[in-house]
């Protein structure tokens, strides 16, 4: 599958093309197929979203996984500091990230 | 240390003013990222791994207690509580907004701070020795000649779009605490027949073609310097490549043309330049260098002993307390690196700390070294003993100055967008598999540096032991180096061959520091066994 990620323009924060949205959150991710890199330009171009950009993902129970270690890192937060994830309670909410 | 003056205060209000303007028109939609960026970046503002990040200034290192309690307190309302120290000497927020960017520039602007040319193609934060005027190998102190380089570079109109970006180091003794030859342009004051003046090395840099730099004038005089930099950044901005990011450096070029043609050139411009009149008066020289006078040390303190009665403070003073040219005072280095914490992290209750200790027992100056620890750089003898007793208390009492733990390492993939490979938890597992604190002291010094790509952030050339994270095919993977300095002995290490992944690394370094132990002569150090023995044994002892 294929998702958008890019940052939310005034917060910073990554965030994920959900199909009609963007979600903080990757589970939340849609599949955009064909259409990722023309969905990534109206996106950027309307302000919904900065520096947005095209990854490979595989899907799973759990929800989308990105392929690359360095977006799974971008969709939990940085592996060193759990405090600071988007799951700071879940402790094995890393698991799937390296 | 140095005041703004009416001047300086005035361009960055000015600048702060201006970056707000060009915040509001970005979320307004007037102008698209790709105007935005380079504007943004002129200011220290970055788009990393998972959010804006902001690189704050701090010229030569040094810092006073008012500005500490500011990068606290940017850290406790605007960010999540906790600031990095960089190999740059400055500071970096991992978690900045960008609509509230601008009401932190103007927040350090009230402490005559601010994030100008901490990224760009520009002259970048001016570094130094973190022991400036407190050392008592110096021949002068840098901090004045840092100060006036800061302001010659501050939007030299010249200087503004240069093919690449471009550091300069200052210093004034022998021992080099600043990685000086690893800098575009290194500075080392000296005298010759009592004439203060300086040896000027150029192109130096680690990245992906790492370079000493070249001794290019052996001695300049002071009253010259200023010509002489812009001489040597004319000549570079001339014919420094612009169509190659890769070959952009002024290392390149010196590496193209050969150092005897770029001094030749040098000297040519420098004599044009000398007419201009750019070296600053004598009054204008004696205005900053008075900002730089020493402390009011107390002659009383020549006759302070430290009671060394508690071992774990006799530990702490042998490792992290060096001497001070003033009878009675001593340097205090605080280390950032905790067993298992992450090198250059502090919170913003330990940045208070900091701040509280400098203004109560160190005439109010803290300084950022680029081994990414903080020092105060004058504190009484007899005061020792509280302010480690109080750096206890906040979890910054480690005992691991120059050792195996006190690791440079950068943000590596768990902030930042260029990096392969994770740096922080690799230093965290190396720092827990060395923790005993017997066993580094008998490893000796021993400076490890991790670099989470390619760019050498964590200036793992310069590392006894570098370590260089890359991408395989999506996975990381470790290449170890061996035999670099950043000193006065500066070398380049070499890599020992194929990576590991990263508890591979860790029992190589393992394998590495037995070996040491093994071959190593009465009063050397690891690098010294390692010039002396070579690769080979290290070699084996790693691969077998």
């Amino acid at each position: 599958m294929r998702l958008i990620t890019g940052n939310d323009l005034a917060t910073g924060d990554v965030v994920w093309w959900t199909g009609t949205d963007w979600s903080r959150h990757v589970e939340q991710a849609a599949d955009a197929g064909e259409r990722a890199e023309a969905i990534a330009r109206e996106e950027e171009a309307a302000r919904r979203v900065n520096v947005p950009y095209v990854i490979a993902a595989t899907a799973t129970a759990d929800g989308p996984r990105p392929a690359h270690i360095k977006d799974r890192i971008r969709a939990l937060g940085p592996t060193v500091r759990p405090d600071l994830t988007l799951k700071p309670a879940d402790p094995a909410a890393g698991s799937w990230v390296i | 240390m140095y005041r703004y003056d009416e001047y300086d205060q005035s361009i960055v209000d000015a600048r702060v003013d201006e970056f707000r303007d060009q915040v509001r028109r970005r979320l307004a939609g007037e102008i698209t990222e790709d105007q935005f960026k380079p504007l943004r970046l002129m200011n220290g503002l970055y788009l990393q791994l998972h959010a804006y990040m902001l690189r704050v200034a701090v010229p030569y290192g040094t810092l006073d207690s008012r500005q500490m309690r500011m990068l606290a307190h940017v850290a406790r309302t605007y960010d999540r509580g906790y600031g990095h120290f960089t190999t740059r000497q400055n500071i970096q927020y991992n978690w900045i907004r960008l609509d509230q960017a601008p009401d932190i520039l103007a927040e350090l602007a009230t402490v005559e701070m601010h994030a100008i040319q901490t990224s760009g193609n520009c002259i970048r934060n001016i570094s130094s020795d973190q022991y400036a005027g407190a050392a008592a190998d110096e021949v002068a102190d840098p901090r004045p000649w840092a100060e006036l380089i800061r302001q010659w570079s501050t939007f030299h109109p010249e200087f503004t779009y240069l093919p690449r970006k471009f550091k300069i180091a200052v210093i004034a003794a022998e021992e080099d605490r600043a990685a000086m030859r690893l800098h575009d342009i290194g500075i080392r004051l000296t005298r010759r027949d009592g004439v203060l003046g300086a040896t000027v090395f150029v192109g130096g840099g680690m990245g992906r073609t790492p370079m000493i730099a070249h001794e290019i004038r052996d001695f300049v005089t002071a009253d010259d310097l200023m010509s002489y930099l812009e001489a040597c950044l004319r000549v570079y901005n001339r014919y420094g490549r612009r169509d190659n990011i890769y070959k952009a450096r002024i290392k390149i070029l010196l590496h193209e043309i050969g150092p005897d043609e770029y001094r030749r050139q040098v000297e040519e411009e420098f004599a044009k330049v000398k007419a201009l009149g750019i070296d600053p008066p004598a009054a204008e020289l004696a205005r900053i260098t008075a900002m730089f006078a020493p402390p009011a040390f107390d002659p009383a303190a020549a006759g302070d002993v430290a009671d060394r009665s508690d071992p774990d403070f006799a530990v702490w003073l042998d490792q992290n307390v060096r001497a001070h040219r003033q009878p009675g005072y001593a340097i205090v280095n605080i280390s950032l690196k905790p067993v298992g914490g992450i090198p250059g992290d502090a919170s913003a209750d330990q940045i208070d700390v900091m701040a509280d200790l400098a203004q109560r027992y160190g005439f109010d100056e803290l300084r950022v070294t680029h081994a990414q620890n903080i020092v105060l750089p004058h504190v009484r003898i007899a005061d020792l003993k509280a302010v480690w007793s109080a750096l206890v208390d906040a979890g910054l009492a480690e005992a691991n100055l120059d050792l195996i733990s006190d690791i440079i390492a950068c943000p590596g993939l768990d902030y930042c967008s260029l990096a392969n490979a994770r740096s922080i938890p690799l230093a965290q597992k190396i720092g827990e598999r060395f923790a005993d604190p017997a066993r580094q002291r008998d490893l000796g010094e021993l400076k490890l540096k991790i670099s989470g790509c390619i760019n050498a952030c964590g200036h793992h050339h310069a590392g006894h032991i570098g370590i260089l994270g890359v991408d395989r095919k999506g996975t990381e993977n470790f290449q170890l180096l061996l035999g670099g300095s950043g000193a006065e002995d500066v070398s380049l290490g070499r890599i020992t061959g194929p990576g590991f992944d990263e508890d591979g690394v860790v029992d190589a370094i393992e394998r590495v520091t037995d070996k040491y132990l093994e071959v190593r002569e009465t009063g050397e150090r690891f690098v010294d066994t390692y010039r002396r023995v070579g690769m080979t044994p290290f070699k084996e002892a790693i691969y077998g």
